[in-house]
This record gives C-alpha cells, structure tokens and sequence, in this order.
C-alpha cells in the first residue's frame, strides 16, 4: 500500500503531468479564463482518466500481449479512450441529466485530450501493475486539475492587476506564469522517486 | 513582371502557404500543439525527429480525408480523424525503433501524443473536410512545416543555452556555464513565451481574436 501512496503523491507533486512533463497544455491555455470552467474540467479529467485507464490495463495485457499486437497499441488506446467518454456522455444524458449539462461541454474536449493518452502509454513504458496504474491516473489528473486550477486563480488576478504587452496578451503571459509554477514545482524535485 | 508578381499573389496556393507560415502560424498565433512543442524542443535531434515525422503524419492524413471526406458521417468524423492518424503515428513509431533505437528510447510517450495534436485537428477539421486533396496536401504540408521550423528554432535556442550543446556537438568555450533551468521544464516555457512575444510583435496578430477557441 505504501507504494501506491508515493506514486500517487509522486504523480500530483514530483512528476506533475502538466509542470513536469509539459503536456495538457492546450485545454489550460483555452479554458483557464475562468475558475469555475477550469474546475469542471479538472473533475471531467479526474473521471475519465481514472475510468479509461480501467478499462486500458486489461485490453493492453490481456488481449494485445497474449495476441502480440503490441504495435496495434495506439489505435486500440484511442478507440477506448473515445469509447469510454462516448459512453459516459451517454450515461450521464440518461441518468443525470442536471451534470450532463454542467460537465456536458467538457467531453468531447477531454477524448482528443494528450493527458489521458499518455497515461496509457507510461503504463506499458514503465511496466505498471493494475493497482499502480490506476493509483497513476487517478494521481496524474489530480495534479492536472491542481494545475489548471492555479493558472486560472493567478489569471484572474492578473487580469485586474497586471499591464500586459500587447504581444504577450493571452496565450504569452500564460505560459510566463507556467513557467514560474513550473519553477516553484521544481522545489519539490528528488521528494519522492517514481518507476 | 512585376504584374505577373502580383497576381502570384492573389492565388489559393500562395494565400495558403502565407497564412500557414506566416499569418496564422499554428503555434505563434494559434497557441496550438503545446503538449509537443514545450515537450520536445529540449535538444534538435528531438526536435528533427518529431517534425518530420508529425509533417509526415500531416500530409498523409490530410490527404486520405480529403479523398474522403464525403464519405465521412458527420456525427462519427473526429473517432475517423483519430483512428487514421493512429494508424500512421505506428508507421513512424516503427520507423523510429528501427533506425533510431536510441532517439525512440529519448522520446518515449511523445511518439504517441502526435495522435492528439490539436494542429491536426485543426487542420483536417477546418481545410482537409472542405478541400480537394492537391490544397489539403498544401495545406499539411505548410502547417507541418511551420511547426517543424518553430521547433528546430526553439530547440536550437535551449540546447545551446541549457547543455552548451548543439546536435550533442561541444560548441560552447571553456567557462561556459549551463544555464541547466533552460533545458528543463520552466525554460520550455519562457523561451516559447519570449517566442510567442516576438512573433506576434512581428507579425501584428490581434491578441483578442486567436488562440482562445480551441480544445
């Protein structure tokens, strides 16, 4: 059990997705304008990254491994990555139609989303087992959301406070604040050791 | 002649290459395809292999598309996008594994994240679903080329300044310290940050219009 908590510490702090390895970045740079949104996406992501690496590990090892299709590996990822949020927007349109039009919009967003791929794709690099996989994921998109969530709370500030050159408007000053968290995330470097 | 010049300019095919390269850059104005340009713009041989390879990827998709795009269900078009481009990002993971098992190893998981570059997204939303294969093929072929050059820029800046290296090539004198923050995380952004400033000065981009409207 110990192991598990240092790899979902690991994935939130020591080797955040987004601060570490740079990925996710398009939804935050779109979507951090408000706080609000970029909650909402944040639990989106929290769900189906949780959900598709679920139903990933078991395909990859039991199916493609056995068949060695290993190669086949991203057409089958992207197929149940695109299923998967195809049957929740379902699911939550029959049963809960209140959150179907909360976190509706944040769908289709998230299936050609790079975060939820690659968790699939360190899974077989790094030769993770079911448990640690999704203690992984569910890490992963934890720091994701802790990401987004900071860009848009400093973004808001900024907007009231800050006199921004005109060729950094927007999408510029959001990456110079990344780049600092991303500084200040370094701080948490050689804490906690992941593999 | 100089009329000849001019009309030149009035073509699809130049206005094509001009907004591509230039005008609506796809990462300067775009903001588009972050995850490979902060990713992978840490050294040039990084940066070669994923432009060619993502231009490649570009033009072949955006071709079959264009052959059919009237055959494409509305409703079911962007799992059609991304099993097609899936198919051919295994071509170049190949590829790569073969010739260059070293550079594959270096990679790792961006490969892959090719799949979900927006740019292509973008792209074969936008021009390959309303265009005949020859202006797609165009298109592809200059927005690839656009990120690919973005790229080698960035990636010579950072492996210069963060490993004193270019090509894993000394070039550097003696006494020259790295400045290591450049080649990690943090210098990705600044250094495209500084980027996104110049270019948009440059080419005038109105800051309120691009890079807001897209997923």
């Amino acid at each position: 059990m110990g192991e598990m908590i240092t790899i979902l510490l690991a994935a939130i702090f020591t080797h955040n997705i987004a601060l570490t390895y740079l990925l996710g970045w398009c939804p935050i740079i779109s979507l951090s304008r408000s706080l609000k949104t970029s909650f909402g996406m944040g639990i989106c992501v929290m769900i189906v990254m949780t959900l598709t690496a679920v139903v990933n590990w078991p395909i990859y090892y039991l199916i493609l491994v056995p068949a060695k299709a290993e190669f086949f590996s991203y057409v089958v990822f992207t197929i149940t990555i695109a299923a998967t949020v195809q049957l929740l927007e379902m699911f939550l349109e029959k049963f809960f139609p209140s959150l179907q039009t909360l976190f509706g919009v944040f769908l289709p967003l998230i299936a050609a989303n790079s975060i939820v791929l690659v968790i699939a794709l360190f899974m077989v690099l790094r030769n993770y087992s079911y448990a640690k996989t999704i203690f992984f994921a569910f890490g992963s998109a934890a720091g994701w959301t802790l990401a987004i969530v900071t860009v848009s709370a400093i973004r808001a500030k900024l907007v009231l406070i800050s006199d921004v050159p005109n060729g950094l408007k927007g999408g510029g000053i959001t990456l110079v604040t990344a780049g600092v968290m991303a500084l200040a995330f370094l701080g948490f470097a050689g804490m906690l050791g992941i593999q | 002649m100089a009329l000849q010049l001019k009309k030149l300019t009035y073509t699809k095919t130049f206005r094509i290459l001009r907004s591509n390269l230039w005008k609506d850059h796809p990462v300067a104005c775009g903001v588009l395809g972050m995850c490979l340009t902060l990713g992978v713009s840490n050294k040039v041989a990084n940066a070669i292999a994923i432009g060619i390879g993502f231009t490649f990827v570009l033009v072949v998709t955006a071709a079959t598309i264009s052959a059919l795009r009237n055959l494409i269900p509305k409703r079911a078009r962007v799992i059609i996008y991304m099993i097609i481009i899936s198919s051919f990002v295994i071509i170049v993971d190949r590829v790569l594994k073969a010739f260059f098992p070293a550079l594959s190893e270096a990679l790792g998981p961006y490969i892959g994240l090719i799949i979900t570059s927006c740019i292509l997204m973008g792209r074969l939303e936008e021009f390959s679903m309303k265009n005949n294969v020859w202006y797609s093929m165009l298109d592809a072929l200059s927005s690839g080329l656009a990120f690919g050059y973005t790229l080698f820029l960035l990636s010579v800046i950072r492996e210069f300044l963060g490993f004193g290296t270019i090509l894993d090539v000394k070039v550097t004198p003696t006494g020259w310290t790295n400045w290591v923050v450049i080649g990690m995380a943090p210098g990705a952004f600044f250094v495209l940050s500084i980027y996104l400033w110049i270019t948009r000065t440059l080419a005038k981009v109105d800051p309120m219009k691009t890079g807001q409207l897209h997923g």
